[in-house]
């Protein structure tokens, strides 16, 4: 019964969708508050409905309902009860209904919480939202219904990918949708802006906390998909440039981009176009993504089983949603005018340069992922992209963008003072150079990049605790003075220092895992005895245990550092029966200074057990950046300007009004 | 529409004669700024209409139906021999190109393993551009289904059969002649719809 009832309320949300996408802009046009009044009511029928639906998916998973196609194929009555819930949206019906989910949650926070919007806005901004609805609800309906049936019901599900079956890898999804929907609201900002021809300063503090929201979860879900990557493939890598990690890469880069430039339109009434572009790039980029990984255009050890006509149905999708926002916005963007103007040496300048260099990174990727598709399209050749060619071009992008990072924040707007900045830095500066120095000395026969890593790391950290001092004026008046403007500085200035802090832990990661890297690849017996950085492991031996759903090999380790008893370490190389794989799972210790990391293989018959073993110093570092970086994402988003200040707002919608005649003219026209 | 032509009018007051000239030339770059991004994705669109109907794992090579080029390759170290293409004498063969640093070549490693225990057919490994070491750590954790291997350390062998990437399968028949290649990993789906089919058809 509950697989009926969730469709039922399937095809219901998709006619409520097509309402609330043409009766609230017809009404915006007419400026009827009746009309327009429509799309809140709307949008929260629609979330109600699709909730609904997923409830029925989920329930037909936790009860083992093997007559539904999907539950079947996905699903195994002895599984864990967490990878039955996570096994809903671990196959493509079940994570696009997951998508949808997300899509018509935010679609009903915009009708909760965008009350002070202005009413055509408003109208605008849901009924763009439920064009996407009708999109994907069409979509999921007519090919990849998750509710269909299997008749006679088997007896037994196919299981879940037992790579899937891992905590990180049931929470990576939703995050990484939370991320990459949520963009779709400072699309939906957009378009409705261009369709009213107006975008100043309140349109860039709406738009800001959505996407701000949107950035922490895409940040969360990425670092957790490259954590899952870094434990379970048993390589220790935990980046690959695959073309589904950098579909979920390139709208994370649009959306910092973002993030960066709606400050400008926000502060200085400047970069409007350019922003509005970015909100509609950085969605398109979501939505490819979508394409790339359900169309099998291209290899990835991700894609989900590809259908070439929910390829044509993307497609055709995509066009009509890239396609339509970039056409409305080559005839509307040009009237947007810009409002303050700015010297190349200021903070909107290094703000550019910001955005200059992440579109560029972006671009990067998308042409690195999409190349061997051109190739194969023009050339009929087969090629793949590697790291090779990503590192190659990353760094160099990356690398002023860090420098340029610990600068900005400190440069006035308008027109900045760069050598009085670089007084101020000038101790960072001698600090990072010194770092540099005995980098140089120390680790150039290894890495002569950790040279250059090291020194944007002592650059950028330094340089945001420099930036922090200056503002609460730390040593130059008194400490109380400094506690009470430590005090006072808004949240989303510790929101930025945070963030941007996370960046320079992440790099301090990223060199020094890359370049102090031990690891050892050897057979060995019980008893033998390995060193690994300043750690001997011991092995015990290894047996077989069985699993709740698998069979493992357990191999157990214990570890000493100069003879002192560290911890015991117990990898395992798991075989499932329901799909056949194998998979690896690590047995690492985290600490803050490095990662230890043991894999057990097979053994060889004689007693003897392939084994890895790895030191990474200061691996983990690279999430606890990620995690700064969303966290001070999280701070910023709790600044007060975001959640009150409806009056403000107001007011600021108001003056920009007056600041723009020609949206003036709009208004009393429609008027 | 009419809002815009209203903004329009009212933010650009129209010029007189002379000074009317920059302007519609400066609204003419401004629009053609602005449709850069639609020409853009109308490019990537029609690769990606494309794209639909190639397949990035079909078979391409110039060298199908043409004989696998000649080599001798040593040996991975503790292994007693190496892989050359006088080994490539049965009624049909794989030839699979492997190398540690691919994680392709880790999903498609059980895959081999099972069709290695089912007997069905030799599988050559070509161990691509590794470090020998490496490799044979490799081959010791996760179990070694290859029959012969040969060590390709400067991807020399690699490039005569035309490898774009790893991993990658040849399907060699009794006379030496590439019969088909599958890019990217075998998937127990290509092996039992495809492989397992044209190998039973081979040994006839």
């Amino acid at each position: 019964m509950a697989p009926e009832l969730g469709q039922y309320a399937l095809v219901l949300a998709l006619v409520v969708a097509a309402v609330q996408a043409i009766v609230p802009q017809v009404g915006a046009y007419r400026r009827d508050a009746a009309w327009m009044g429509v799309a809140p009511a709307a949008a929260r029928a629609q979330f109600l409905l699709v909730l609904f639906a997923f409830g029925c998916l989920m329930v037909s998973f936790i009860s083992s309902d093997f007559s539904v196609v999907n539950v079947f194929e996905n699903s195994h009555s002895l599984k864990p009860l967490i990878y039955k819930i996570s096994g809903v949206w671990g196959n493509h019906e079940g994570s696009l209904l997951l998508w949808i989910l997300i899509l018509t949650l935010f679609g009903a926070a915009v009708a909760q919480f965008g009350q002070n919007l202005p009413p055509t806005l408003q109208a605008r901004v849901l009924s763009v939202q439920a064009m996407i609805g009708v999109g994907f609800l069409s979509f999921i309906l007519f090919t990849s219904n998750p509710f269909a049936r299997l008749d006679p019901a088997p007896f037994e599900g196919n299981g879940l990918n037992p790579l899937l079956q891992d905590p990180a890898l049931a929470l990576h999804p939703p995050f990484l949708y939370l991320g990459y929907v949520g963009l779709s609201v400072a699309f939906s900002f957009a378009v409705a802006a261009l369709i009213e021809g107006r975008v100043d300063p309140a349109w860039a503090r709406w738009v800001r906390p959505w996407t701000l929201a949107a950035w922490c979860c895409l940040t969360a879900g990425i670092a957790l998909g490259s954590y899952w990557a870094y434990y379970e493939l048993g390589w220790g890598g935990w980046w690959f440039w695959d073309p589904v990690e950098n579909a979920s890469f390139m709208p994370w880069l649009a959306a910092t981009a973002l993030l960066h430039s709606s400050i400008v339109v926000e502060k200085r009434d400047a970069l409007k176009s350019w922003t509005v572009l970015l909100a509609i790039l950085a969605f398109s980029l979501s939505l490819l993504g979508t394409f790339i990984v359900r169309s099998g255009v291209l290899n990835s050890v991700h894609a989900f089983a590809s259908d070439p006509t929910r390829g044509v149905f993307i497609l055709a999708f995509l066009v009509f949603v890239v396609g339509g926002s970039l056409t409305l916005y080559a005839i509307r963007a040009p009237s947007l005018k810009g409002g303050g103007l700015f010297r190349p040496v200021s903070r909107e300048g290094t703000l550019v340069l910001n955005n200059l260099l992440l579109s560029t990174a972006c671009f990067t990727v998308l042409l690195g992922t999409l190349y061997p598709l051109f190739l194969d399209a023009v050339a009929s050749e087969k090629v793949s992209v590697g790291p090779p060619y990503f590192n190659s071009v990353f760094v160099p992008l990356m690398a002023p963008l860090i420098a340029a990072l610990a600068i900005g924040p400190m440069l006035a707007w308008k027109r900045g003072d760069l050598a009085g900045v670089m007084g101020r830095l000038k101790f960072v500066a001698a600090l990072a150079f010194l770092t540099g120095l005995g980098m140089a000395w120390y680790a150039w026969n290894i890495m002569p990049l950790a040279v250059l890593g090291m020194a944007l790391v002592v650059w950028l950290g330094l340089g945001v605790l420099r930036e922090w001092a200056e503002r609460v004026r730390l040593f130059r008046w008194d400490i109380v003075e400094s506690w009470r403007r430590a005090r006072g500085l808004p949240r989303a200035s510790y929101g930025m220092s945070m963030a941007h802090m996370g960046v320079a832990l992440m790099v301090l990661g990223i060199t020094a895992s890359e370049t102090w890297q031990e690891e050892k690849q050897v057979i060995m017996r019980p008893g033998d005895v390995q060193t690994v950085s300043d750690f001997e492991l011991t092995f015990v031996g290894a047996e077989k245990v069985p699993g709740p759903n698998y069979s493992a090999t357990a191999g157990t380790f214990v570890v000493t550092r100069n003879g002192q008893p560290v911890t015991i370490l117990q990898p395992e190389s798991r075989i499932f029966s329901n799909p056949p794989m194998e998979t690896t799972e690590a047995a690492i210790r985290s600490t803050l200074a490095g990662d230890l990391y043991t894999v057990v293989g097979e053994g060889d018959g004689l007693g003897g057990y392939a084994v890895r073993l790895y030191y990474k110093p200061l691996v983990i570092w690279i999430w606890l950046g990620a995690l700064a970086m969303m966290i001070g994402g999280m701070i910023s988003l709790s600044d007060r300007r975001h959640r009150i200040g409806a009056p403000a707002r107001k007011q600021a919608g108001e003056s920009g009004t007056h600041r723009d005649p020609g949206a003036l003219a709009a208004a009393g026209a429609g008027d | 529409m009419s809002d815009t032509a209203k903004t329009d009018g009212q933010g650009e007051p129209e010029g007189v004669g002379a000074a009317n000239a920059p302007v519609a030339r400066k609204a003419r770059t401004g629009l053609l700024i602005a449709a850069l991004p639609i020409a853009a994705f109308v490019v990537i669109g029609w690769f990606l209409f494309r794209g639909l109907s190639l397949d990035p794992s079909e078979i391409y090579s110039v060298l199908i139906d043409k004989p696998a080029p000649t080599f001798d390759l040593a040996a991975l170290p503790g292994k007693e021999h190496g892989f050359s293409s006088a080994d490539l004498t049965q009624p049909v063969q794989l030839v699979n190109v492997f190398a540690s640093w691919c994680v392709a070549c880790r999903v498609e490693h059980p895959v081999l393993m099972e069709l290695k225990r089912s007997g069905a057919v030799p599988i050559y490994g070509l161990n691509y551009q590794d470090q020998p070491d490496a490799a044979g750590g490799w081959l010791q954790n996760f179990g070694d289904p290859y029959d012969r291997i040969g060590s390709d350390l400067n991807g020399r062998v690699g490039i005569d059969f035309g490898v774009y990437g790893v991993p990658e399968t040849f399907i060699v028949d009794g006379n030496g002649i590439i019969v088909r290649k599958i890019t990217g990993p075998i998937t127990p789906t290509i092996l039992q719809k495809e492989l397992l089919p044209l190998i039973a058809e081979m040994q006839k």
